[in-house]
């Protein structure tokens, strides 16, 4: 599972487990996310998310999934998150990372 | 951009498998209202310090926002336009950029020709307000130093000058 917004939203607190793979919507982050899945099977399930802003105006999840679907990974997916990541996730008691 | 929004079985274990972890507690998103706004000091983008502080007696907005995020750029020159007008009544805006980098915070602070405050935030920062996980977010501060309002998401932001307005009118304390 991927993260693929700021950095400052995931040191503040992110899913357990998941990985900080840089803004889609920047270069730098998706070259980020290409390292991160480089070892990676393309039949691997992968896990985006982001939550930075609503979801259709969430200008990383978009190019952080078309990249990773260029890139072979056919069960890419995004987890959906309707407003942002404080309301759609931490506020409804899912876990979540302390920040450190 | 369209994203499929069809989940296969292996996505929806994994999802549920996370959600099985163990919880951790996080500030409510609502404990703020009504308290003292959390102190802090950040440099603006020239280096000079600002204190939450020092604007006791003022009418304080604080905005947290992003380059990267559009509601926050349609937001931040209405809010130098109410700086202009309402500084004089005791208003001062303060925005934080949750910006990893501060470049492009600047390239964008000189566009729109914004003259507040602008500091950089950061997790610390974020976790003070109850941790910012959004964007973007608006804090009103009352002249006694108590949050009064957070907005989350694209204000309304006409009844949010009426909010910023209400909250000049009151008297100093």
């Amino acid at each position: 599972m991927l993260q693929v917004g700021s950095r400052i939203f995931f040191s503040q607190a992110h899913i357990p487990g998941s990985i900080y793979a840089g803004p889609g919507s920047q270069p730098a982050g998706l070259q980020l996310l290409e390292s991160s899945v480089a070892s990676s099977p393309k039949d691997r399930l992968i896990v985006i998310y982001c939550g930075c802003c609503p979801w259709n105006r969430c200008p990383n999840v978009g190019p952080a999934y078309h990249r990773l679907r260029d890139l072979g990974f056919i069960h890419a997916k995004v987890l959906y998150l309707a407003n942002n990541f404080g309301d759609d996730w931490v506020a409804k008691g899912y876990p979540v990372e302390e920040p450190r | 951009m369209k994203i499929p929004r069809r989940s296969s079985l292996p996505f929806r274990f994994a999802l549920y498998a996370c959600l099985l972890a163990p919880a951790t507690l996080y500030p409510a998103p609502h404990s703020l209202l009504h308290h003292p706004a959390p102190t802090f000091t950040r440099n603006d983008l020239s280096g000079k310090p600002v204190d939450l502080h020092a604007y006791r007696g003022q009418v304080v907005l604080l905005n947290f926002w992003a380059t990267w995020c559009g509601p926050c750029r349609l937001e931040l020159p209405r809010f130098a336009a109410w700086q202009t007008q309402y500084g004089p009544q005791g208003l001062q805006v303060i925005a934080v950029s949750m910006d990893d980098d501060s470049a492009p915070v600047r390239a964008l602070v000189r566009q729109l020709n914004l003259d507040f405050p602008v500091v950089m935030g950061d997790q610390p920062l974020g976790t003070l307000y109850g941790g910012v996980l959004g964007l973007p977010q608006t804090f009103l501060i009352g002249r006694d130093g108590t949050i009064r309002a957070r907005l989350k998401g694209e204000a309304d932001l006409d009844s949010l000058k009426n909010r910023v307005r209400r909250l000049l009118a009151e008297p100093r304390p």
